[in-house]
């Protein structure tokens, strides 16, 4: 392998500095660096939200603010948490880790990489602006339909919706022009002798979400477009009086939905095994094995929308179809859960922190996972549909299973990253009061879902007090700790012991032949792999 | 720097335009919503916007023609910009895709099931199911709808004549291309000419169908269903065409420049590429939307 000789680059440096360095940047470090950044923002942005809202919850009655003020709080925390919080942190691991892992010069599309993130700052502001100009009496205030969008309410909400509508316009073609960057990438910049089936499994599961990206976001797109029209210019798309029909949205809506919560954990899945085999000093387990499965999950991913909206009214056979193809994708996903543990065990562990929160991924995201089972049978779903059951779910799922997971490879990569260690014990902290603040706000969201308090209204019964008043503790702890882990990031890039090229005693892959931090043009020659 | 030039990739040296860009769409998108709010200052917003966007545009692709003129696009590079084309294509068939499901929804689920309730249940009691439908009228969403009086599109008339011309013109291109493969320049600027002619052609004839569906036939965009989907599905494809007709003005004036060579003209196929793909949705939608 040549890439020692790529070293002495580092020296003469081909950009301009200060800001006007990330402004123009075609360098694909330069590039992660800033969606990993943007990401961490965006995440205390969208956490300060949610901090409110359980506020508000901490007690029955309305106490801090109007109704819809709370419902404008809820659906900007969910879009800015997945559009802009942990899509982006998988895009700058994938921009970061990606031609390092597979032996590549840079990403395939440089410049259009550039696009690709310059493209949320923007999306950013129009979610967020709306808040702003209501105080200064223009319009009223976000989108306060949550993030789903459900016609016939924005159809005729404010000004909001058309800032949140051309906001995941924005927000769609950057994960467009992400996506086509990856699968070029993957399939044109791979070093000699980096075959599909050697692929790192984080580059298989990127490849599956881009597939998916390209897929299913234009359909958002098409969707809102559609919204669009008919809230100004006279369409019927989503009225009924026209011929039009409000499902038919629901329907357009989670065709993109379903495989977004795919989009947002394949990468996690990808990534996580490399951590389990690190710290455990195995191999993967079942490489192929995982490889197909998370084919047929990317497969089954976009055959199974429907059971978002079960109650929504559907002939009993669409019922039937969707909650047994539902069901199906347990199957892959056992497989992965499968190797997951065979990979950890009877190996040699040691509890590092990103181990630490890889291994409570595993436990807390296959909560999330099961209790989707529970969601995705028709009979019990009447019941538990729009409760806080459905929430704790999907924030075991996407807050455990995706920004735990995220966690995890930030504290596993970031020495690569800036050539330091972070603070162990601290870490080691985060994780602990992560993982228990994490189950002290969604655990009792579950018993309260059972007990039938719905979701997305700010007031509720007085038998659910206790519950809540648990759960928004919990929840401001959760949110506090976050602050250590943005402590423990500055304090790592600014200084701290020195790290090794290796990092981890266990590490294998290309990216850790590389000196940490890596030059800031590396594989200029590709290395060979055997 | 590395002394085997012949295996490095061309990484483009920091720039601008991206950014810029991604400030014009957003001054674009913020004054398209001011403006459709009632505030008079988004149309100057959306002007500025659409300014930075189109002299961005214009300088990014002059920039991208200025590198492949010079050579630093080989093999390498050119097999990314097909994979990289190649998955922007299936995202905008994903894009169509979410039309055509809505306008298969209308004709399939929801006409049918608004004329299938109870009548002692259903505010639609005489509503009938058919295709084209404007919708059984009713008072939603605080407006009062009576179901527009419309005369149909007919497929036989312009459409079909549409459909002829978008064929030729792929014909031409293809023309075009062998031209250049054989490299008879001659060949490839008529066979690019003929080639826009017959999207400007098909441009022209979609405008007056239009106007003619506006004055004569009453179909509107606010026709109930048919008429949103008739219009979101046409107007999208013609803006498709209006693009791909400027990006072969673009190589059409580039091969009368001498650019391209019978091995190396990635610019060339992914415009035919792309007109390629926007002829095949117009079979599509010549017979879903216009025909059956």
């Amino acid at each position: 392998m040549s890439y020692s000789t790529t070293v002495d680059h580092e020296e003469h440096h081909d950009h301009p500095s200060g800001m006007l360095r990330w402004l123009t940047t075609t360098n694909h470090k330069d590039i992660g660096t800033m969606y990993l950044t943007f990401s961490l923002i965006m995440f205390m942005v969208g956490g300060a939200m949610i901090m409110a809202v359980r506020a508000e919850l901490f007690q029955p009655g309305l106490q801090l603010m109007h109704p819809e003020f709370y419902n404008q709080l809820i659906g900007v925390h969910a879009l800015v948490m997945i559009f802009a919080a942990l899509m982006p942190a998988a895009t700058g691991f994938a921009n970061w880790m990606l031609p390092l892992q597979i032996g590549a010069p840079d990403m395939a599309l440089p410049r259009l990489n550039n696009w690709g993130f310059w493209l949320l700052p923007p999306a950013a502001i129009l979610l967020t602006l709306p808040f702003t100009l209501a105080l200064f009496g223009i319009g009223d205030g976000a989108i306060a339909t949550g993030w789903t969008f459900y016609a016939p309410l924005s159809v005729q909400g404010g000004i909001g919706v058309d800032f949140a509508i051309f906001a995941v316009h924005l927000l769609g073609i950057s994960s467009v022009m992400g996506s086509i960057n990856i699968i070029v990438t993957i399939f044109n910049m791979r070093a000699p002798g980096m075959t599909l089936m050697k692929l790192p499994l984080f580059a298989w599961g990127w490849l599956i979400t881009a597939f998916l990206l390209i897929a299913t976001i234009p359909v958002l797109a098409g969707a809102v477009t559609m919204l669009l029209t008919d809230r100004h210019f006279g369409t019927h798309f989503f009225d009924a009086a026209g011929g039009g029909d409000p499902i038919l949205f629901q329907h357009l809506f989670w065709f993109f939905g379903h495989p977004e919560v795919y989009i947002l954990l394949l990468p996690v899945w990808g990534f996580i095994p490399q951590i389990l085999s690190t710290f455990a000093r195995k191999p993967i387990y079942g490489y192929k094995a995982q490889v197909y499965s998370l084919c047929a999950i990317g497969v089954l991913s976009v055959v199974v929308w429907a059971h978002h909206f079960f109650t929504a009214g559907m002939p009993v056979p669409a019922l039937l179809y969707f909650m047994y193809s539902t069901m199906a994708i347990s199957l892959p996903l056992a497989v992965l859960f499968y190797c997951w543990i065979a990979t950890i065990w009877r190996g040699s562990m040691t509890f590092e922190t990103p181990m630490l929160f890889a291994i409570g991924w595993i436990i807390l995201f296959g909560i999330g996972g099961l209790t989707g089972l529970v969601l995705a049978d028709v009979a019990a779903d009447a019941q538990y549909h729009h409760t806080y059951f459905v929430v704790a779910h999907f924030h075991y799922t996407l807050f455990a299973g995706g920004i735990m997971g995220i966690m995890a490879g930030v504290y596993y990569w970031l020495p690569k990253m800036t050539g330091h260690m972070y603070n162990e014990k601290l870490g080691k902290l985060h994780f602990w009061l992560t993982a228990i603040s994490f189950n002290l706000t969604f655990i009792p969201q579950f018993f309260l879902g059972l007990a039938g308090m719905p979701r997305r209204i700010p007031d509720y019964a007085l038998q659910f007090s206790e519950f809540n008043m648990i759960s928004s503790i919990a929840a401001f702890t959760l949110g506090l700790t976050q602050l250590l882990f943005v402590y423990n990031i500055v304090s790592c890039v600014r200084g701290g012991k020195k790290a090794t090229d290796k990092v981890w005693e266990g590490s294998n892959g290309l990216e850790w032949t590389l000196p940490s931090p890596p030059p800031y043009h590396t594989f200029n020659e590709q290395p060979v792999i055997r | 720097m590395s002394t085997q030039t012949h295996d490095k990739y061309f990484v483009p040296t920091p720039s601008l335009y991206p950014v810029i860009l991604s400030g014009g769409l957003l001054l674009l998108t913020m004054g398209f919503i001011f403006s459709t709010n009632s505030y008079a200052a988004g149309k100057w917003l959306m002007l500025l916007g659409l300014v930075l966007m189109i002299s961005m545009i214009f300088r990014w692709f002059a920039k991208i023609i200025a590198e492949s003129q010079s050579g630093m696009y080989r093999t390498w590079e050119d097999k990314s910009f097909r994979w990289g084309m190649i998955a922007f294509i299936c995202s905008e068939i994903a894009f169509f895709a979410a039309f055509f499901g809505a306008l298969f929804f209308a004709r399939i689920i929801s006409v049918p099931e608004l004329a299938s309730f109870d009548p002692a249940f259903t505010m639609y009691k005489d509503f009938v199911a058919t295709w084209p439908s404007a919708g059984p009228g009713g008072h939603v969403l605080g407006r009062d709808y009576q179901p527009a009086q419309f005369t149909p599109m007919g497929a036989w008339g312009i459409p079909a004549i549409n459909t002829l011309i978008l064929l030729s013109s792929g014909v031409t291109v293809t023309w075009a291309h062998w031209g250049l493969l054989k490299n008879n320049r001659r060949q490839l600027v008529w066979g690019l000419f003929f080639t826009i002619a017959l999207g400007l052609a098909f441009i022209g004839l979609q405008a007056f169908e239009y106007h003619h569906a506006y004055t004569e036939l009453g179909l509107t965009l606010g026709a109930g269903v048919y008429g949103s989907t008739f219009f979101m599905l046409t107007g999208f494809h013609g803006f498709h065409v209006t693009l791909g007709t400027l990006m072969l003005i673009v190589i059409w004036l580039r091969s009368i420049k001498g650019h391209f060579t019978p091995e190396h003209h990635f610019g060339f196929e992914g415009v035919a590429w792309y007109w390629h793909f926007v002829d095949v949705v117009w079979l599509g939608l010549f017979v879903f939307v216009y025909w059956l």
